[in-house]
């Protein structure tokens, strides 16, 4: 099953390695984890993108709770909640492709960015499917590169990870 | 007031009430060493190898409830202190290891002797710090002697950057602590207690099943209390040994790999089972599987929630601290009317000593060789069941666990979830510390013995007479014993050849040695030794050499597959 989880945890040297560190240790999935720091600078909020059964998904949890620097952690996917990743992808676009690019980005309420004679970078935010039936619909012969920033994502509502 | 980062560190320890630094001096350590110098409140033990500081600091933590230090220097210094941190990690001891590091403008360019020492410790500590500002060392130092204790114990390492240490900042230790991202539970829910309590009225068939939680937590006393309310049997992990009496007449005896037939077939059948500070560990229930097969009732007790449904599903997990948890147990069972069902528990009474007849433990001696259990069984006999045993890792250490039987907490002292060879001695030296005047003995093998011999040195130089109970068979014996079981008979590189004479070495250190090679001779040289207050005494028994560790469970199979001797394979 694919899980999302939220951490919390002090914005300190090492804190990122610690989480990944236990990943690896332990033999779990990462499919995606993106950090950043959150509204309060003392604190940084972690998302991971992982795969498990539920008992695999209950030890990750416990196991990241008990790392020192992780204040909260919570599994955002065990209720609604939203999920955004971005994509910047270079692709290239001359002649007749030129003009298919263009409205396929528009389908997908992708944004052109940087434009050259001979390429665009489309910015795409969306959840992860969204992104990958965008790959799937272009020409896979037109793309030079891709970057996504891994999958981010909050509860709906009252739900809120604070501490 | 204004100090020098080092004067610091001495001054936190000291707030910390540290009696014992063990430790080894080198060039990133210099102005730690030199503000230890100036000062006498703490003493100083020189280790010969940093792997023993860190097991010395271990085993002064494991019989004494405080917090182990040990302060090495960088590099080398402190990649030697790593296999002593990951077996006080793997046994949840408390320690604070302090390590020297290079000056921060040298980190990260492979300065000599750099290493990443929080990257390499960061798999195998409770939790780690890199100091890089004077200004934080006294509150880094408080939070780690508080993670070290609290919670589930385990070891933390602070490491110091030689320039950090020199320069000076405003000094006041920090009064209390807090940190929003670390508050270990210590009350269990009492809701789940009483869930708990419940289902242990209605057991049939209870087992208690207490491990190296119990002793941590000082919770010995409380587990004893509430199985003798109930009289359900009760089992130890190997952790656990003196946790529950092994004289009462409840205990069932060691579960696990080389436990006893009672004990392993009382788990495996129990239809309630209590889980105590244990963590149903591969040696312990063998295979989950197999485990599982029998339905039955699993209350967990643990201070870490991480144990909790890790290997094995439980049915009502409490995490809270083992003392407030049981006090709770038993409050709730004082107050309650009912009682556990007689007629019941004296049937599961008549099954166990059925178990127990087998004798799992039985062993022929003889007259002409010296058995290696027979040499613990005296050992047990001679000191009243009473001394501090540590012991190395190996059959030596299976027997000492079968055969000396512990009747109160803290004196049991061994690697178990590592399993580090080399840990015996320089553990002992940490007790005999912590203990002057008590008799410690270092129960272990000619091939553990040599990983840490050069510590009969420290010995010498700090009088420690310790007691030495080599059960030499010129065999790794542990794994003969599984080549000879799993690998038909092929001894690949199990075999010791060119050993010293143990007896002289001992003397060249300054101690004294005595070989004994007849069962006659066993219990005199025993007594001999602890006879020698002073003296480091090293008995080399030279005992059956293809002697193996019986009961046991071979890698794989059930609590209820075990074989009970070479006539059971």
């Amino acid at each position: 099953m694919r899980h999302v989880l939220s951490l919390l945890l002090e914005n300190e040297a090492g804190a990122l390695s610690r989480v990944s560190g236990l990943f690896s240790a332990r033999g779990y999935n990462i499919e995606s984890l993106t950090v950043a720091a959150t509204e309060d600078a003392s604190m940084s909020r972690m998302t991971i993108l992982t795969t498990g059964s539920d008992e695999v998904i209950e030890q990750i949890t416990k196991q990241l709770n008990k790392l020192i620097d992780v204040v909260k952690v919570i599994d955002v996917s065990e209720a609604p909640h939203i999920e955004r990743e971005l994509m910047l992808i270079k692709v290239h676009a001359v002649g007749k492709d030129r003009e298919e690019v263009k409205r396929l980005s528009d389908i997908f309420r992708g944004r052109i960015i940087d434009v050259t004679d001979s390429s665009y970078v489309i910015e795409l935010t969306g959840t992860q499917e969204k992104l990958d039936s965008f790959i799937g619909a272009i020409d896979a012969g037109l793309i030079l590169e891709t970057v996504r920033s891994g999958v981010c994502g909050l509860g709906r509502g009252d739900r809120v990870l604070k501490i | 007031m204004v100090l020098t980062g080092a004067e610091i560190v001495v001054r936190c320890l000291q707030e910390e009430k540290v009696e014992y630094v063990f430790g080894y001096p080198g060039g990133s350590v210099l102005f730690l060493y030199d503000e230890l110098f100036k000062q006498d409140k703490i003493r100083h033990v020189l280790v010969r190898h940093e792997q023993a500081a860190v097991h010395a600091a271990d085993g002064y933590a494991r019989t004494t409830n405080n917090v182990g230090v040990a302060m090495v220097t960088s590099g080398p210094g402190a990649t030697n202190a790593v296999t002593g941190i990951a077996t006080a990690n793997m046994d949840s001891i408390p320690l604070v290891v302090i390590s020297g590091q290079v000056p921060t403008g040298a980190i990260g360019l492979d300065a000599f002797q750099e290493v990443d020492m929080v990257g390499i410790t960061r798999p195998c500590v409770k939790h780690n710090f890199l100091v890089k500002d004077v200004r934080d060392i006294a509150a880094t130092l408080k939070k780690a002697f508080y993670i070290a204790r609290t919670g589930r114990p385990g070891p933390v390492v602070v490491d110091i950057p030689k320039d950090v240490t020199a320069q000076r900042c405003e000094y006041e230790y920090p009064k209390s602590i807090h940190m929003r991202s670390y508050n270990p539970v210590t009350k269990g829910h009492t809701g789940q207690i009483r869930k708990a309590v419940q289902l242990l009225l209605e057991a049939q068939r209870p087992m208690i099943y207490a491990g190296g939680g119990v002793v941590l937590g000082n919770a010995a006393e409380k587990l004893t209390k509430l199985a003798r309310l109930l009289g359900y049997p009760c089992t130890n992990t190997l952790m656990g040994l003196g946790g529950f009496p092994a004289s009462d007449k409840q205990f069932v005896g060691m579960v696990g790999m080389h436990g006893t037939y009672e004990a392993n077939m009382g788990m495996h059948y129990s239809d309630v089972l209590l889980a105590v500070g244990a963590r149903f560990d591969d040696r312990v229930v063998g295979n989950t599987e197999h485990f599982m097969q029998e339905s039955r009732k699993i209350i967990h007790v643990d201070i870490d929630p991480s144990s909790i449904s890790k290997r094995v599903r439980v049915d009502v997990p409490i995490v809270g601290d083992l003392g407030e948890v049981l006090d709770e147990m038993i409050s709730q069972l004082e107050a309650s009317k009912e009682r556990p069902n007689a007629e019941g528990l004296a049937a599961w009474w008549r099954q166990i000593d059925e178990w127990r007849r087998r004798d799992s433990l039985g062993y022929k001696n003889s007259d002409e060789v010296i058995k290696p259990q027979y040499v613990v069984q005296k050992l047990w006999e001679v000191t009243g069941g009473d001394a501090f045993v540590a012991t190395d890792v190996g059959q030596h250490q299976m027997w000492s666990a079968q055969y000396y039987r512990f009747d109160k907490p803290r004196r049991w002292v061994t690697s178990g979830g590592l399993g580090t060879m080399g840990f015996g001695l320089p553990a002992a030296m940490g007790v005999q510390l912590a203990h002057p005047g008590s008799p410690v003995a270092c129960i272990t093998g000619e091939g553990s013995i040599q990983m840490c011999i050069q510590e009969l040195s420290t010995c010498k130089q700090y009088r420690l007479p310790i007691k030495i109970l080599s059960l030499n068979n010129r065999y790794l014996g542990m794994v003969r014993q599984w080549q000879e079981l799993f690998h038909g008979n092929r001894y690949s590189e199990s075999y010791m050849d060119s050993l010293p004479d143990f007896a002289k070495l001992a003397d060249a250190y300054g101690h004294v040695g005595l070989q004994i090679t007849k069962p006659s001779d066993v219990e005199g040289a025993i007594r001999e030794a602890f006879k020698r207050k002073n003296d480091l005494v090293f008995l080399d028994f030279r005992v059956e050499q293809t002697e193996n560790v019986y009961p046991m469970i071979q890698g794989g199979k059930g609590l209820n597959e075990m074989i009970l001797s070479a006539e059971g394979l």
